[in-house]
């Protein structure tokens, strides 16, 4: 059977072209970067141009950093906390949305343990961030605001530069969290002024466990991996190189492939989401219809539970994801869900497809042919099914 | 996550839907936390003689479902009552931790199912 894989959001097969570029470094180039003999030399380039690659990417400026860290969790963890020590003489109050990912809103709940004020936006239907809200919660305390670029759960695309405009109007520094945006979309720190910007390397088929942190020049930021200096004294550690390397190759061909593939990715979205909601009724789309990512698929369906579905998708081979927490640690249905005003039973029944380069329309009519019969069935067995809906879709 | 037993009645559940003129029926759960069932039972000389069930849940939900219709089949009420949560899980070879508590409803269903019985029961005779 073949196996469809739609859940890139929870991890992308690495591009051989990027495997090939990581090899060398584990084995040939494997010299420590500090040290100070050829070896180290070669492996300083590979750093080097990495760095050059991912900077390119997000079109950061000379001045600006890009600093490597072990992923996109490290770099919420570090800016929100990094920007927190170095500015609560200047304020203690944070502000963030209710939609991020908890790599942020974890980080924030414990600083409100440490007793800074943190104030989570609301966001529309669609959950796009309220910036009348913005504008009305900052304060001359406020030190930071966090946004993610886009959601990686419902597709939507935050208003960055709008929200850039009003945060710096005030004087805050604004962090994005681009993780799920990265790739997908034409991201430009200097012409959205984006002060931190996370950046993940697996979002864009480079290797799991690194990522890097962008650092606009002048932003007050501690240090949050204290030990040997590496990366410019702001994040300790020998380099990850084969790592590293691999996120740079990443990007270098995210950076010329992107145009095309969004495009091809955009279509076979709207073509999906469009025939899944044709050929089932009391089916509904999650998020921007518009202001969307370009790989992300995320319908719910009433009366039926997200789980049952993705294990009747697996049985057919295909992969996907759901909004459904149940198969995580709590009962609680996805924050995201709840945060653009679903009901918890309609949370429940959300399922997440996010697409990526094998993805065909061949993929895809696959699973549009699948679901409905999935649907019906677990329609059928459901104590919430309208009487009139229980013998057709 | 789930063990074969799980899975096998997860594909091909026993015993789904609706008894329309059951003698009693026991819902439990809620949508909100994302499992709901409803047990329909008939019941022949205080004997289980048919027995269906509706679910909206993940698939320990469906498979402790229709695992609790074949325990329960058959069984004298008293019989039925005494099956727990725990003799439901160990007969499909385990529950992942997680839905010990949250999806595993079946037993409860049964026994709500049985007490609806039992309350008509008395209803009947009062009158």
């Amino acid at each position: 059977m073949k196996m469809i894989f739609m859940d890139h959001t929870s991890g992308m097969p690495v591009d051989s072209n990027v495997v090939e570029a990581m090899i060398p470094y584990f084995n040939t180039l494997y010299g420590n970067p500090s040290s100070l003999h050829s070896f180290a030399l070669e492996a300083k380039k590979g750093l080097k141009k990495a760095r050059e690659n991912v900077a390119n990417l997000v079109n950061a400026d000379k001045n600006g950093k890009i600093i490597f860290t072990s992923g996109a969790t490290e770099s919420n963890n570090w800016a929100i906390r990094g920007i927190a020590v170095r500015n609560k003489e200047r304020g203690k109050h944070i502000i963030t949305t209710s939609i991020e990912h908890m790599s942020v809103i974890n980080v924030c709940k414990y600083l409100m343990q440490q007793g800074f004020k943190v104030t989570f936006l609301p966001v529309d239907k669609y959950g796009i961030v309220d910036l009348g809200a913005l504008e009305r919660k900052l304060t001359e305390e406020t030190i930071l605001v966090s946004v993610m670029y886009a959601n990686g759960e419902i597709g939507t695309i935050e208003p960055i530069h709008e929200i850039s405009k009003i945060v710096h109007a005030r004087n805050s520094y604004l962090h994005v969290d681009a993780t799920a945006a990265i790739g997908q979309i034409s991201i430009d720190v200097q012409k959205e002024g984006i002060d931190l910007l996370t950046i993940s390397s697996n979002d864009i088929y480079g290797p799991k466990g690194v990522g890097a942190l962008y650092i606009r020049k002048g932003t007050r930021l501690a240090p949050f991996v204290l030990g040997g200096g590496q990366e410019q004294g702001l994040r300790s550690g020998t380099e990850n190189l084969p790592g590293i390397v691999g996120m740079g190759k990443a990007a270098e061909l995210a950076k010329t492939e992107m145009k095309t593939e969004s495009k091809r990715l955009s279509k076979l979205r709207d073509q999906f989401i469009n025939k899944l909601l044709q050929s089932i009724r009391y089916s509904f789309l999650n998020g921007h219809p518009k202001k969307r990512l370009p790989n992300n698929v995320a319908i719910r369906f009433n009366f039926i539970e997200g789980e049952s579905m993705l294990l009747n998708l697996n049985i057919a081979g295909v992969a996907a994801s759901s909004g459904s927490a149940c198969t995580a640690k709590t009962l609680e249905p996805s924050h995201v869900l709840r945060a653009i005003g679903l009901k918890h039973e309609e949370a429940h029944g959300s399922l997440l497809f996010t697409l990526g380069k094998q993805n065909t329309e061949e993929d895809v009519n696959y699973v549009v042919k699948l679901l409905p019969d999935i649907v019906k069935r677990l329609r059928a067995m459901s104590p919430l099914t309208p009487r009139e809906l229980r013998e057709s879709v | 996550m789930y063990s074969e037993k799980v899975m096998e009645h997860f594909r091909n559940p026993r015993n789904v839907g609706e008894i329309p003129d059951a003698d009693g029926v026991g819902t439990v759960g809620n949508p909100v936390c994302g499992d709901m069932m409803a047990i329909y039972i008939k019941v022949t000389e205080n004997r289980i003689s048919d027995i269906k069930f509706k679910t909206f849940g993940c698939g320990a939900a469906v498979a402790t479902s229709s695992m609790i219709t074949e325990l329960a089949k058959n069984k004298t009420l008293e019989e039925a009552m005494k099956i727990t949560r725990k003799d439901v899980a160990d007969s499909l070879g385990g529950l992942p931790p997680v839905k010990m508590h949250c999806s595993n409803l079946a037993a409860d269903a049964l026994h709500e199912a049985i007490k609806n019985y039992r309350k008509k029961l008395e209803a009947d005779k009062s009158e």
